[in-house]
């Protein structure tokens, strides 16, 4: 096998080795094993992100033919600069979770499911990249579902830890099912309408035909399935349980990319499929998404203040966060597209950083409640000071990545004329200060708890879940000072997009 | 009256589908909910499957097929074959040429998403009623409002 | 009806299927008793496969008849089995906001119908555009009969991919949610049994699954009928090219007669014939076998899933081969999880039964 037939087929192999690697991690007996090849398949899969990467920002987009049958007979996979960040992403954080989740896998689960835990959490990571990677409307679909499935079991396996794993998983079935099936209806209407379900040719023959009442609702059934598994304001029930009694390596990795990418397909369709600018959709934009939005921003961020179990606290501040993204998508504009675009990759850092941090406290320490990170700035200094950057970083401040979205969020908002949403960014940011801030005080101004021979000591953490935080807590704070790889990719995405470039 | 048999199907369809999703969102039970999810999956099934009928047609099983080794392709390779569907499909309907010989078929391609579909919808019901057994384990019951009752008597007494 | 509509005997038909699908429908909303919900999910699911087959769709319907019918209503009873059999009745407050949700969502549909093209219409966008492209290129690209089958392991071969993936997912989903080998899932946690014992107390208890084994006219009936319905598996196999069929139908079929053999012979001799560890592998080398093919495919100068690459001087034969290579993926995949599903299911019940009835 040359070389060179790799690279050209590295398109398609970024999905296929981590599901064949799946499949052949759940059959290796020993745990060791069964994780060293789940990381090589995963390392394997970003270098070849890394590939469609490369190409990318070289200028030209990727496409590739699926059992080389042209479309719209076949199933096309396309790269442009809208996905290829995420796919990257998620190969990426596929390969931190693995690094990181190790340790905390020995204890959150039996030894003898390791092998077919690691291969459900391959698989995942192929879902998810297979969903970003698709030109192909219903191959969403079927990606979608291998990565929900996969997510359902994986969450399902915190119930050793503690059995609300168990509802929160079924909780996230049966509207991850509603979703799916909502979006299927969408689908299938789509069809209706234009007879193909290659995504570039749907947009082409709507742009031919424009749209009917077949097409609005296939658009409103599109946005309440993703809006499902985006977990959009009103429909966000499922997130703070299924991430807080996940395995902490599956809540890293969920809260950094799941609902990233369902909110990509979101973006895709809103913008590629159906073109921007028809006056149904600028309405829903300003009369629903953007509301519905700023709801999230502010309702989420005071729930988040009210929990006392951390990770509900970093997932209810998620479902804040998501809503940032669809405010700055809603604009409808070339700025708060790629202000929604960039503040996705950064989010992605700073949760994963979060939830990595949580998680390492809890091996060390047993945390599940914010009372119980008392003194954790004495007891696991390198953990604390991590947890208390990527902190920062989700409430904005300057030096870290969140400063750089949250900037161009209120600029794409202040173009837009909409001063309500500086408040609403304001007022949710004070409330992510308030949140943070109380982590960050029960840390380092209380004291650890007394233990049996009356000293505080430091607790050793093990170092592969500390390099992976730190991978991300860097990454948070190089993403400030050049912010050039997400913002150049969200500009051209953007553009192409809103600039006459989608249809 | 045209229009209402040409749409009834769609009616009594959409109708089905509302029954199942009024069972999933209504009910407490768990193995009743999955139930719906059933029903409500079926029923969008039925829509595609309504939407690929063609009047008079027959199934997609070719009939008349040129035996194998002797058919006169029209493309031996993926590149000829896009420069042929187009002219034989899209652009003259009533092509010169007609690969089907005059008889008409119904619409396969919907039969292919929702072969798939039908897949999907069986694994999640296997992975969700194997989770409706572990709560049942768990809790002693497969009552949503029963095992948030205990969970916050647990929530409760923790703090 | 107006006289300008043809009332033929399948309009009559579709009509009567419709009307049963609404009042099964509606039977299921009204009642509480799980059994009875679960056998009438059984009749839908058949009803709705007839209604495929009136519908033209036959492979649809021989696997809706095969799975909605089949293999989910036998899930859904051992599920009920080791839960409950009754379902509480519903709230008004929730009653009242589900049917308002479900208003709304009906009444977009509905909306959207007015400009649906009118049932069975050859030149709604659907169905003249590439649904037509397909049946005509078939013919020269690939020249077997079922179109449908060409779609599903060609065209949109890697949708099919997925969906083998999906039934992997599924298979250790339930192998990692309920074990798979009984014996380690015994010593698993239970973890509230007094709760059990207490309800299992309360309610009719389930009969126990014994092996059948003191049947001897069963046995024999079985011993018989096993290899045919094997045989028969084979041929859904292999005649999937012709007609309805395929891998995922002879999957299905396959894993029946095994459950069958271990309904006669019991659990114990099941797992000696086709241990755990074997079903385990053979769902992963499904998926194996599919991906290969298309690895094989790349390594031979080609795309992913590109069968002309099999054999370049005589694509259709290249075709026929790669369709082949992965329906076999597609049937080993699917018959070990529906079994590993079966096994994990069957292995709790006993598990409960030891311990708490």
């Amino acid at each position: 096998m040359s070389f060179e037939m790799l690279l050209s087929n590295a398109a398609a192999l970024v999905v296929v080795v981590p599901l064949l690697g799946g499949a052949i991690a759940m059959l290796l007996g020993s745990s060791r094993l069964a994780w060293s090849w789940s990381l090589i398949c995963a390392l394997v899969t970003f270098s070849l992100a890394l590939v469609l990467l490369a190409g990318v920002l070289g200028g030209q987009n990727i496409s590739y033919e699926m059992g080389a049958w042209v479309s719209p007979l076949g199933i096309l996979f396309e790269i442009d600069a809208l996905n290829v960040l995420l796919i990257t992403l998620v190969s990426a954080m596929g390969l931190l979770a693995l690094l990181y989740g190790l340790p905390t896998i020995d204890q959150e689960v039996d030894r003898h499911q390791h092998a077919m835990f690691f291969g459900t959490f391959l698989i995942c990571v192929a879902g998810l990249i297979g969903v970003s990677i698709t030109g192909d409307a219903f191959n969403v679909f079927v990606f979608l579902e291998v990565s929900s499935i996969s997510t359902y079991v994986l969450v399902a396996m915190g119930s050793k830890q503690n059995r609300q794993a168990l509802t929160a998983s079924f909780n996230y079935l049966i509207l991850g099912t509603i979703g799916a099936t909502f979006f299927v209806i969408g689908v299938g209407l789509l069809y209706m309408a234009t007879g193909t379900l290659n995504m570039a040719d749907i947009s082409r023959v709507l742009a031919e035909t424009g749209s009917d009442r077949v097409v609005r609702a296939a658009f409103a059934f599109i946005v309440i399935g993703l809006g499902l598994k985006t977990a959009m304001f009103p429909l966000h029930t499922w997130l703070p349980n299924a991430y807080a009694f996940s395995p902490s390596m599956i809540g890293v990795f969920l809260a950094s990319t799941a609902t990233k990418v369902a909110l990509y397909m979101l973006i895709r369709f809103l913008y590629s499929v159906f073109s921007a600018g028809q006056s149904f959709e600028t309405a829903m934009f300003d009369y629903v998404l953007a509301p519905m939005a700023v709801t999230a921003m502010i309702v989420c961020s005071v729930q988040a203040s009210f929990q006392s179990d951390v990770r509900r606290l970093l997932a209810y501040s998620s479902v804040a966060q998501i809503g940032y993204m669809l405010l700055g998508l809603s604009m409808g504009t070339v700025a708060g597209l790629a202000a929604a675009l960039i503040h996705l990759f950064n989010h992605a850092l700073m949760k994963g950083a979060l939830f990595m941090a949580v998680g390492i406290a809890g091996l060390g320490l047993g945390v599940v409640r914010i009372s119980e990170m008392r003194g954790l700035g004495k007891t696991m200094p390198l953990t604390a000071a991590g947890l208390s950057i990527a902190g920062l970083s989700l409430m904005g401040v300057p030096l870290t990545a969140g400063f750089i979205s949250k900037y161009y969020l209120v600029i794409a908002a202040l173009e837009r004329g909409w001063w309500w949403a500086v408040v609403a960014i304001v007022v949710s940011s004070v409330l992510a200060i308030f949140y943070v801030g109380r982590m960050i005080e029960v840390m380092y101004l209380q004291e650890p708890p007394k233990t049996t021979d009356d000293a505080a000591v430091t607790v050793r953490s093990p170092i592969l879940p500390l390099i992976a935080l730190y991978v991300l807590v860097i990454a948070n704070v190089w993403f400030f000072f050049d912010p050039s790889l997400p913002m150049g990719l969200a500009n051209t995405a953007a553009n192409e997009l809103i600039g006459g470039g989608g249809s | 009256m045209d229009f209402f048999v040409g749409h009834f199907n769609y009616w009594v369809i959409i109708t089905l589908m509302m029954t199942g999703l009024y069972v999933v969102i209504s009910t407490g039970n768990l193995v009743k909910k999955l139930v719906g999810i059933g029903l409500f999956q079926t029923s969008v099934f039925q829509l595609y499957i309504s939407l690929s009928k063609v009047r008079g047609a027959q199934p997609p099983i070719l009939e008349k097929l040129p035996k194998y080794g002797s058919a006169e392709k029209t493309s031996q390779t993926v590149t000829e074959l896009t420069a042929t569907i187009p002219q034989v499909t899209a652009l003259d309907p009533a092509s010169v040429y007609d690969p089907l010989m005059g008889v008409v078929y119904s619409n396969p391609l919907p039969h292919v998403l929702i072969l798939t579909a039908i897949v999907v919808g069986v694994a999640t019901l296997a992975v969700g009623l194997a989770l409706v057994v572990r709560i049942r384990e768990a809790y002693g019951t497969i009552e949503e409002d029963a095992i948030d009752e205990a969970e916050y008597k647990i929530e409760v007494n923790a703090s | 009806m107006e006289m300008s509509f043809p009332i033929d005997i399948f309009v009559i038909i579709d009509l009567i299927l419709i009307s049963m699908l609404l009042v099964v429908g509606i039977a299921i909303v009204r009642l509480n008793n799980l059994f009875v919900i679960v056998m009438l999910y059984g009749v839908y699911s058949l009803l709705a496969a007839t209604w495929f087959v009136s519908l033209d769709a036959v492979d649809v319907a021989f696997t809706e008849a095969a799975v909605g019918a089949g293999i989910s209503t036998v899930l859904m009873l051992g599920a009920m089995l080791l839960t409950s059999r009754e379902s509480k009745p519903t709230t008004p407050i929730r009653r009242w906001t589900s049917l308002l949700i479900v208003l709304v969502t009906g009444i977009a549909l509905i909306y959207a119908t007015f400009d649906m093209p009118a049932f069975g219409d050859p030149n709604s966008p659907a169905n003249s555009y590439v649904g037509l492209m397909y049946l005509k290129a078939t013919i020269t690209d690939i020249s077997v009969p079922n179109v449908v089958t060409a779609i599903l392991a060609s065209y949109r071969g890697f949708d099919t991919f997925g969906e083998v993936v999906v039934v992997l997912t599924a298979g250790l989903g339930v192998m990692l949610i309920l074990g798979i080998d009984s014996r380690r899932s015994r010593s698993g946690e239970v973890e509230n049994k007094d709760a059990i014992a207490k309800e299992a107390n309360t309610k009719n208890k389930p009969e126990k699954i014994n092996a059948l084994n003191h049947h001897i006219v069963l046995q024999v009936v079985a011993k018989m009928l096993i290899p045919i319905i094997i045989l028969y598996a084979l041929y859904v196999h292999f005649h999937g090219d012709y007609g309805p069929g395929g891998g995922f139908q002879a999957g299905v079929i396959f894993a029946s007669a095994i459950i069958l053999y271990s309904l006669i012979f019991g659990m114990d001799q099941t797992r000696r014939a086709i241990p755990p560890k074997l079903v385990q592998f053979g769902s992963a080398l499904g998926v194996l076998i599919y991906g290969g093919t298309g690895i094989i495919t790349i390594l031979m100068g080609g795309k992913f899933l590109d069968y002309n690459m099999l054999d370049q001087n005589d694509t259709i034969h290249a075709q026929h081969m790669g369709i082949l290579m992965i329906e076999v993926g597609v049937l080993v995949t699917v018959a070990s999880v529906m079994l590993s599903i079966y096994y994990g299911f069957a292995g709790r019940y006993r598990q409960l039964k030891d311990q708490n009835w």
